[in-house]
This record gives C-alpha cells, structure tokens and sequence, in this order.
C-alpha cells in the first residue's frame, strides 16, 4: 500500500520509495526518508493534497508523489 | 569587564556603539523564528538594501555585543543547500559567496527550531561542509516545552562535534546574552568538525581535495560530487576525469540520485540525535491543540479560510474609508489654500494640482495598503499562510498552477505590487510567470475609485430581491477580474508556459502567536518598499499628467468671443467653460482628439479618451482626470462629478454616458493593465522585457475588445 491509501489519522512506517520522480527527491529534502514513522493527519476538500506528519513537522504533498511511497500501516489512530 | 574596575557600569548601559568587526549570516528552516531572533538581536539598528543584481532585499542590522559588534545579515528561510525557489536561492548564493561584488560572512548563526530539529539538523549538516565558524541557536525552547519536548543541550553539543548551541525564547527573551557572547566570540572560533552524519561523503570529499588546487573548496567539492551546482561538476570532472568521478558517485550512491542518497544518510543521522538527546513526555491534548486539529479537517478548515478571507477583505474596504476620505479632504483642502495664496498661475497650479494631488494620489492609498500588509503579515507570521496554500491548492490546479500562487493572487486585491514580489517563493519559473501575468487582473484598490464613481453615477439603485442592482454589478466587475486571471493563467499554461504538472509540496508550520515586534518592523519594510516602488511612479505620473493638462497655456482673448460669452450667464459658468476650454486645448486634450477614432467605437468622446490616456501610467488619475476635464477650477464642489457626467452630450444632443457605454468602461478598468508601477514590478522579478510587454498588450487588447462588445452589443438593445 502506498501514502495515498491511508486514512486522516492513520500511522504508517515508510518502507520503499521511488526515486525517480523529482517531486520525491524534494519530499526526501523535507525528511521523508525510509523508516520513519508518518502519520496522515488531515486531507483536504476532496481528498488531495495530503498533510503528512512526522518529527514534530508537517508537509503537503499531492497524491500524485504520495503514490511513490510504499508504507505498511502501524496503527489506525483516533 | 575586569574584576578590579571601581565601578561597574555595563557597556550597553551607557550607550557606547561599536562598529561592527565581523559579519555573520543568519541561516535557517523558515518559519524557525530566524527573523524574531534577528530583530531581537538588532533592535532597530538594521537597514534594507538589495544584493547586487537580484531583486530581494537585503536585512543588515547590527548586533551590539559587550565589547564589541557583529553585522547580522538575514536570510531567506532554506531547508537545503540545494534549494529550487528565487528566495531560497538567494540565501545559498550569499553564504556560499556566489553573489559578484559581495563578501561572504565570516561566520554562521544557524537557527534551529527546537520543535522542528530534525529538519533544523539537516540544514546544519550541510552548512557544516562550509567549514565557517557556526553558532547555533535552538529557539522555541518554551514551545518545545509546552508540547512535551525537552531536550538535553550537552548531549547536542557534543552530538555535534562540540558546537556552541545556545538555546534562546525570543518571545521570552531568554538566553539572548549567551547567545551575543556567543556570536562576539565566533570570529576566534576555531572552524566546526567535519559533520558526522555521511563519513563515507566527508573522506571522499578529503581525498578529493588533496589532489585539486587550493582554489577548491571543500564544500564545492561536495556540491559537485552531489551535483548540486552545474559549474563545479563541470570543472570537477575536467579537472580529475568524469570517468575517476563517475566511479567516485556509483561507490557513494548506488544508482540512488545524489540527493536521494544525501537525504537518507543525513536524515538518518538526524533522527538518531533526536533520539538521543530529545524526549517527549506523554501529552494529553490542550484545548487549544484540540480546537486546532478540530479545525484543520478539511471543511471547517475551508470555511475559516473564506472567513477570514471575508474579515480581510470587509478590514481592507471599510476600515480604511474613513482614514482615505480624510487624507481625500486635506489634500484638497491644502490644494486650495495654495492656489489662494498663489494664485491661479502655473506654480499654485503646479503645486496645488500637479504636487500636492500626486503626494495625495500616493498616500492615499496607504490605509488600504497598510490593512492588507497588517493582516498578510499577521497571518504569514501564525503561519496560517501556508495553511491557505494547502486548502486552496486544488482550486489552482484546475488552471494549473498549484496553492502556491493563491497567496499572490489574493494580496493582489489590493496591490499587484507586492503581490508580484510574493510570487518569489514559488519554485518553478513558468508556474511563477502565469501567477505574476494572472495577479494584476485581481480587482486591486486603484480600480476602486473609478468603479465607484460610475456604478453611483450610472447604474440605476434599484434592489432585486434582497440585493441590491449596485452591489451585484461590483461583484460582477470582481468577479470578471478572477475569471480573466484564472482563464489567463490557464491560457498560459497550457500554451507558451507549458511545462510539468506543477508539484505542491510545502512545510505546513504550526499556528504560532506571532510577534509584535516582527510584526511592526515588517509592516514598516513593506510600506517602505511601497512608497519607493509605487509611490514614485505614482507621484511623477501625477505631476506628468498635470503638465500636460496645464500646458500649453490657451490664448484667453481668444477665448472671449462674444458668442461663447453670449450663452453663458454667470461668471462661475465663465470659469468651468475656461477650465474646459483650456483642457481642450491642452496637450492631453490634443491627445485626446488624436486618439478618440480608437476608443470611438467603444462610444468614448476625447474626453474620456484624454482620461483613458492619462490613466495608463496609473489608474487611479483617471477620477481626477475626469474632474479637471468636466469642472476643474474654483468651483468643482459645486456640482458633483457624477452629475456632470450625467449631463455630457455629443455634438448632436445624444448623452456620451450610457448605460453600455459605461458598463464598457467598467469593463475596460477590470481588464486593462494601467499601471506603471505594475509593469515595472513584472520587468524587475521576470528580469526580462518581454513579459511586461507581453502583460500590458494582452491586457490593453482584451479589455478593448471587451468593452467594444459591450457598447455595440448593449446599444443595440
């Protein structure tokens, strides 16, 4: 499963990206590196972008370059 | 201060202000608190000039310290070194002394946000390659508190290879004196320890420069090796064999784009450090916490936005009018008491109608500016700017572009120039060309004027249920003004400007309290900013137009023929007709006539033609245009201009204001681009004439030809 398919308040592990779109390597920039844990904390008005939280930080990002990231979900929070 | 001094007064106590002897660049995450600490550190002592060159200012102040002073030098906010937008670019540019004619700082204050570490560490790491004497500064210190987060200083430091960190509260004050002994003592500093967090990198980059010549840097070395800077790849791989450097990147990166691999190693290590130095204490939620998240799910948060979106618009529009009509009535006010005392010659003219009108024109569009700038700022510095980005992001993509553009596109109702600065900070050149060529068709304050005059003059007051028929047509001109935007930009992008789906992606900060302070010397910088960029256009177009409404000066006995005379009953009558003759006769007039076969089809006289005319180098003239040509002199109080207007015929009877006729020229104010403060603006940040050109002849054409569609259509009916 990718970012893309989680839901608003799902904790998930980052497991394999996908290098070869140059949005990702910017993400990547921002700390979205493999095995660090991400939370989905809020969508916006029909579903897209996406606001990703980890280390205290959030970013958005479209679901566009959230579906290079493959993650395996850790907990359905809240 | 020594120990055996009598008395002990502190330095700062009394006044003493050093020169400053070395000069250090402040780097950091945006939103890391960088320019709180930086005001904090400065006071008032700081100055704003422009990098040679490039169009972003410059924040200089000085940082008095005990004994001595420092230069401080603010940064755009960065999260890397190989950042993509003008803004962050230019930060780069600085530190890494890329910037012709300008020296580079002799040491580094890098700003990290105890909150946000991870990212801070980052940028600290690769600004460590520098291999400057670097201080760093761990702000939000109380916020990190308040969430939970505590952090072991020492630990830090010596994770760091025994970096000065000093953390400091800006809001608080906290920790600031340690901080200006700190930054008092970096010019003595040794140079900081290769950074920990790529061993493999750093030895690479070490043996690499033992075989190059002295010139070599060693953080070029490794932005070339990481391909980050064009020029250095070049000469690394002339210099040692792109094959030696090609073998070099395989062993260092796998077949993992350089910066992929960048990330991941520092990264890494950045999340071990936190690990070890940063705990956080379970946290039960705050109301405040609460209501935030409760108000970032996706509706609540998009409603919000459009109130207070609403809030800042009803701030913009209402709050100001009483300031503007007051500023309106002194300036005219002092315009006639100079022409009493001086007279009705050419110098009370010139300082009545040319000088204190054209000082008017300027200032009285500052109310408004200074709302917008007030509220931008406000909420630029809670951070909710970013937040309005990531709502409004799919609304954009619909032309696209991405939310990064709404931020420009929405100052812009009151100013296009600052909002063609603001579009500095979206990454991709063509996104940010469309955004600047789609801002000025936002309805901005200058239209305002003239909409209002005519709507009150020639749009019937007439309610349709429960709106009423003015209203409907202002918001309609709005209305007009973001369709052509968005169609412009939509238009752009999918012909000349076609490139890559725009990508959004964007730190979303917290919502923070912002600081007074930061907000008042912003509000300052960007005031000043305008008064200098359009205020000065402004003021020379009014005195401009004044010359060429004033001169030449109409032969008065010519005047005087007894059939004129005959048909005018009473000396005021005299005095307008003179007025009006003299327009008629004056260059602006001359022009005017010249024009008005252009402008005839779209049922204009040369009277609106001069005004028109006169309007081009700056819009909001064109009211004062019309009064002069329809009443100026002694008695333009005496019959409103909206009356006047009324009552204007052609030759043959027929009244030159229509209902078509005006709807036109409402039309032609939404679309066309008369502002030469704007253009000038575009050629600045395009760096470039053909865009200016191209924004003020696509939008001269579209607003003709919609106003003539307008008239002929509106007049057959």
């Amino acid at each position: 499963m990718t970012l893309a398919d989680l839901v608003t308040g799902d904790c998930a592990k980052l497991d394999e990206i996908n290098t070869d779109d140059p949005g990702v390597i910017r993400l990547m920039g921002l700390g979205m590196i493999e095995d660090i844990t991400i939370r989905l904390k809020n969508v916006a008005i029909g579903g897209d972008p996406l606001e990703i939280g980890f280390f205290g930080g959030s970013v958005s990002l479209r679901k566009e370059q959230a579906r290079h990231f493959k993650v395996s979900r850790i907990a359905a929070s809240d | 201060m020594t120990e055996g001094s009598e008395i002990k007064i502190p330095l700062s106590g009394i006044g003493i202000r050093h020169k400053a002897s070395s000069s250090i660049a402040i780097i950091g995450n945006p939103n890391s608190g960088k320019s709180t600490l930086f005001n904090r550190l400065t006071g008032l002592r700081q100055t704003t000039g422009n990098f040679p060159g490039v169009t972003i200012e410059k924040h200089q102040g000085t940082a008095q310290l005990e004994s001595s002073a420092v230069s401080l030098v603010d940064l755009p906010g960065i999260y890397s070194l190989d950042g993509s937008s003008t803004d962050e670019r230019i930060a780069i540019d600085v530190i890494l002394e890329r910037i012709p004619g300008t020296e580079g700082p002799n040491g580094l204050l890098v700003v990290i946000d105890a909150t946000h570490l991870y990212q801070g560490l980052y940028l600290l790491e690769q600004i460590l390659e520098l291999q400057l004497p670097t201080v760093v500064a761990l702000t939000m210190i109380d916020a990190a508190a308040a969430s939970g987060i505590s952090t072991d200083i020492e630990r830090l430091q010596a994770a760091l290879g025994g970096i000065p960190v000093y953390p400091v509260s800006s809001t608080r004050k906290m920790g600031l004196d340690e901080l200006r002994l700190g930054l008092a003592r970096i010019a003595d500093s040794p140079v900081p320890p290769i950074p920990a967090s790529w061993p493999a990198l750093s030895k690479t980059a070490q043996s690499l420069l033992q075989q190059l010549d002295a010139d070599w840097q060693r953080v070029d070395v490794i932005q070339a090796l990481l391909q980050t800077h064009p020029g250095h790849v070049e000469k690394l791989e002339q210099q040692l064999g792109s094959d030696t450097i090609g073998k070099l990147r395989l062993e260092l990166f796998g077949n993992a784009p350089p910066a992929a691999a960048e990330a991941r190693h520092r990264y890494r290590w950045a999340k071990n450090v936190i690990t070890e130095v940063q705990s956080q204490a379970p946290l039960y939620l705050k109301m405040r916490a609460r209501l935030i998240r409760w108000t970032n799910q996706p509706w609540p948060a998009t409603l919000l936005f459009f109130g207070v979106l609403l809030l800042v618009f009803q701030a913009v529009f209402s709050w100001a009018t009483p300031m503007m009509d007051a500023i309106d009535r002194a300036s005219s006010r002092l315009g006639q008491q100079i022409l009493t005392q001086l007279g009705d010659n050419a110098l009370g003219s010139f300082l009545a109608d040319g000088v204190i009108a054209g000082v008017g024109s300027v200032i009285i569009f500052l109310p408004q500016i200074l709302i917008l700038f007030l509220f931008i700022i406000i909420l630029e510095d809670s951070g909710y700017l970013a937040r309005a980005s990531f709502l409004m992001d799919r609304v954009m993509r619909g032309v696209g572009l991405s939310g990064q553009s709404v931020i420009p596109m929405l100052s812009s109702f009151a100013c296009a120039v600052p909002s063609i600065m603001a579009t500095r900070v979206i990454p991709n050149r063509k996104d940010r060309i469309a955004t600047i060529l789609a801002a000025p068709f936002m309805t901005c304050s200058a239209r305002l004027p003239i909409y209002a005059l005519l709507i009150a003059a020639f749009v019937p007051n007439r309610s349709m249920g429960w709106l009423n028929l003015q209203g409907v047509i202002l918001f309609g001109l709005y209305l007009l003004g973001i369709i052509a935007g968005l169609g412009t930009a939509f238009f752009l992008k999918t012909s000349v400007l076609k490139g890559p789906k725009p990508r959004f992606m964007l730190a979303l900060p917290e919502f923070r309290t912002p600081n007074l302070q930061t907000i008042a010397i912003k509000l300052y910088d960007r005031i000043r900013i305008f008064l200098k960029r359009a205020g000065t256009v402004i003021f020379s177009v009014a005195v401009i137009v004044w010359g060429l409404a004033y001169f030449p000066r109409m032969d008065t006995t010519h005047f005087e023929t007894p059939t004129t005379q005959a048909e005018l009953a009473t000396q005021e009558d005299v005095e307008a007709a003179r007025s009006a003759a003299q327009m008629s006769q004056s260059w602006l007039g001359r022009l005017g006539r010249v024009i008005e076969p252009v402008f005839k089809p779209l049922g204009w006289d040369w009277r609106v033609s001069s005004a028109v005319i006169a309007g081009f180098p700056a819009r909001e003239v064109v009211v004062a245009v019309m009064g002069t040509i329809y009443a100026v002199g002694s008695n333009y109080d005496d019959q409103s201009l909206a009356e006047k207007l009324r009552a204007v015929q052609w030759p043959d009877g027929r009244p030159i204001f229509t209902l078509p006729m005006v709807l036109g020229l409402l039309i032609f104010y939404a679309w066309c681009l008369q502002c030469a403060a704007t253009v000038a603006t575009i050629h600045r940040e395009t760096n470039s004439w053909r865009w200016p050109i191209f924004a003020w002849t696509y939008m001269t054409g579209i607003g003709y030809v919609g106003a003539l569609l307008v008239y002929q259509l509106g007049s057959l009916i």
